[in-house]
């Protein structure tokens, strides 16, 4: 309803091995707009940062916070611009609450931007589509709308081959981002 | 496709990566202004650059010129820019449908991604099964 709630997982694989498995794929691109990020490590890292300071560039040239729709734009041009030069392998989630509301863009490696209710990137969407589907509505409450992650979360730890790991969830809301913790499963 | 003094143009509205639908609600036809509209099927990323660079060059061909453009003239215009791009082109097929002249010609042209026009009286069709919609 008045949210945008993203969740990663934490796991970082360099072909067979786990190197990590407390990353934070979701970066704070600015006080209202949260970066979920699926992709090739450095290309990862480098692009949300530069996305991020380029935002804020702008905040500081003119003063003003640019809309999610703006800044999702702006990152879909730096993308297709870098396509036919050296690809970013970075496919997306982009979310942010701003004046006209809550909003989450999909954006794929290729530069492609979609505004959609509910996405997911890489693996995660062959088991998670079908229940978000199923059982997203508009207007979803907070707690409806983490115990609807719980669910993805549920599923994917179950039939995906490389579950079992912990995930990163945020949301954002006009009041700004939160963290919140997977375990607990509520929106305290 | 034409009728009597009128066009029509038809797409479909989903966005997929191979056998997954992300979402059902795509827009694959722009309005150019009341009388011409364009529809690009192809690879999603170079039809919203292409839909962004077109916009740009019609927003200045309307200052510019204070009228709107030909459909003729913008099939020409849309053939130019996918040549320019000969050796790394856009994967799009344009698909323009329009009215043309004081009678309301109908005007309709369908490109393949490197600006080749074929303009015909009937119907024209692009995309992925374009094959068969010429069968229908």
């Amino acid at each position: 309803k008045d949210y945008v709630l993203l969740i990663a997982d934490r796991k970082v694989a360099y072909s067979v091995v786990a190197l990590k498995s407390d990353h934070d794929k979701i970066m704070h691109l600015d006080a209202s707009k949260l970066f979920a990020i699926a992709g090739e490590g450095g290309d990862a890292v480098q692009f949300s940062e530069y996305v991020q300071k380029n935002l804020h560039l702008y905040n500081l040239k003119t003063g003003l916070p640019l809309s999610t729709k703006a800044a999702a734009h702006f990152t879909r041009n730096e993308l297709a611009t870098a396509l036919r030069k050296g690809p970013f392998q970075v496919n997306a989630l982009l979310g942010g609450v701003d004046h006209s509301g809550p909003s989450l863009y999909h954006l794929d490696y290729l530069g492609t931007l979609h505004k959609v209710n509910f996405g997911a990137q890489g693996y995660g969407g062959y088991f998670c589509y079908s229940i978000l589907d199923r059982l997203w509505k508009p207007d979803m409450s907070l707690d409806e709308g983490v115990a609807l992650m719980n669910t993805c979360i549920k599923e994917i730890n179950s039939r995906f081959l490389v579950g079992g790991a912990d995930f990163t969830i945020k949301v954002v809301t006009a009041e700004g981002i939160r963290v919140l913790d997977p375990v607990l499963a509520s929106s305290a | 496709m034409a009728g009597k003094n009128c066009v029509g143009i038809a797409s479909d509205r989903r966005y997929g990566q191979y056998q997954t639908t992300i979402a059902t609600d795509a827009q694959k036809i722009w309005k150019i202004h009341d009388k011409l509209y364009i529809g690009l099927s192809g690879l999603a990323t170079d039809v919203q650059t292409f839909i962004e660079k077109l916009k740009f060059r019609i927003t200045l061909y309307q200052l510019r010129e204070e009228r709107d453009i030909k459909p003729s003239c913008f099939a020409q215009l849309v053939s130019t820019m996918l040549y320019e791009k000969r050796f790394g082109p856009y994967f799009v097929e344009p698909v323009i449908a329009g009215l043309e002249g004081p009678n309301n010609e109908p005007y309709l042209c369908a490109m393949d991604l490197l600006g080749c026009t074929s303009t015909a009286k009937g119907f024209v069709v692009g995309g992925t099964p374009s094959e068969q919609l010429y069968g229908v």
